[in-house]
């Protein structure tokens, strides 16, 4: 099917009035795991996301993601949690094509990925390694949203669908080392924000 | 502990990886860093490794190199562990026309600006060569050296791009 085609039949919706007061609660910063933890290796379990306790996960996840400088993203394995649960925001990231804002989602899943391109990663879990990844610059995702449990259908471009793709691996007990483009596509860290 | 810096270097075949990594490991010999690959047909390892002393070592690598294939050698380097970052990572990237001097021209340039070489590959495919290589320049040198760069290419009569090795936390 052309590119346009299925632009033309997805809808992105369900984050409308969703802000991160909705969640109630302020959360609390917590530390982020670093790799070889085991959280990390593992599958993450679906939830349910009406669950106060995943309320309160998704707090949290937004609250230690804004204390990171340079954080687009936080996936609650990296806070040692073996949930299926995330947040995201590159509002304001150079790279960034749609932007969404603060959300979180939970039990996401990639429904559609194309336009693959290479793209250099680190990880607040991988604190001293970075690697070239490809990704889908062209991603729909669907999940649920905390607290209401309502399905949310997102289509996202460039920096923000790498940045999906990033979460969801690690809610899939992946990190971008088990997806770098070959032997020499890893790199001592250099940058430290 | 001493750390040791060891090479190993031969044509290439199945087992080369796992016959010297065995006789490292038998010998308590922790492979930190490294770097392998096949050049021109050829196997060629560098190996950073943490144990017993390098006279020990090298005897215990002896064996693989009896035949006369493959080349090892082994010696015992300061540990002084990961330098801190010097300045600004960059990719640097230079194609064209195989001729000589293409990586001492360059590399010469790159340290004329204090630019630091981490990594660097180079291939000749027929009459293509390239080089791939990271830098550290030091802050706000790129746009100089660039400029400088470009002359030395066209003087070379090579393709050369610099670009900065963006990684994006997620």
């Amino acid at each position: 099917m052309p590119a346009a085609a299925v632009a033309a039949d997805v809808e992105d919706g369900g984050l409308e009035n969703w802000t991160v007061a909705v969640l109630g609660d302020a959360g609390r910063v917590r530390p982020v795991v670093a790799a070889p933890a085991p959280v990390l290796s593992r599958a993450a379990a679906e939830v349910d996301p009406t669950d106060p306790e995943v309320v309160g996960l998704a707090a949290d996840l937004v609250a230690t993601m804004r204390s990171s400088p340079g954080c687009v993203g936080l996936a609650a394995p990296q806070i040692g949690v073996g949930a299926r649960v995330f947040a995201v925001d590159v509002t304001g990231h150079p790279k960034a094509v749609t932007v969404h804002g603060t959300f979180v989602l939970c039990n996401a899943v990639v429904v559609e990925a194309s336009r693959w391109r290479p793209g250099r990663e680190g990880c607040m879990s991988v604190p001293d390694l970075t690697g070239d990844v490809k990704r889908a610059s062209r991603l729909v995702v669907t999940g649920q949203l905390p607290g209401t449990g309502r399905p949310v259908r997102l289509v996202a471009d460039g920096f923000e669908a790498r940045a999906l793709q990033h979460e969801i691996d690690h809610c899939a007990g992946l990190l971008f080392l088990d997806r770098v483009a070959g032997a020499h596509a890893v790199y001592q860290r250099k940058v430290y924000l | 502990m001493s750390q040791l810096a060891i090479t190993v270097i031969g044509p290439d075949r199945p087992g080369i990886v796992a016959e010297v990594a065995e006789v490292l490991a038998r010998l308590g010999a922790n492979l930190t860093d490294s770097t392998m690959t096949r050049l021109r047909g050829h196997f060629a390892m560098t190996l950073i490794c943490v144990g017993p002393a390098a006279d020990e070592v090298e005897a215990a690598l002896h064996p693989l190199s009896a035949d006369g294939q493959l080349l090892t050698t082994v010696r015992a380097v300061r540990a002084d562990g990961e330098q801190p970052p010097a300045g600004e990572p960059y990719v640097l990237a230079v194609h064209g026309a195989d001729r000589l001097g293409i990586v001492a021209t360059v590399t010469r340039v790159l340290a004329e600006y204090g630019g630091n070489v981490t990594d660097l590959t180079t291939r000749l495919s027929g009459a293509l060569y390239l080089i791939v290589a990271e830098v550290d320049l030091p802050p706000e040198s790129a746009g100089l050296l660039a400029a400088r760069l470009t002359e030395v290419a066209a003087g070379l009569d090579v393709e050369v791009t610099l670009r900065r090795a963006d990684s994006d936390l997620l």
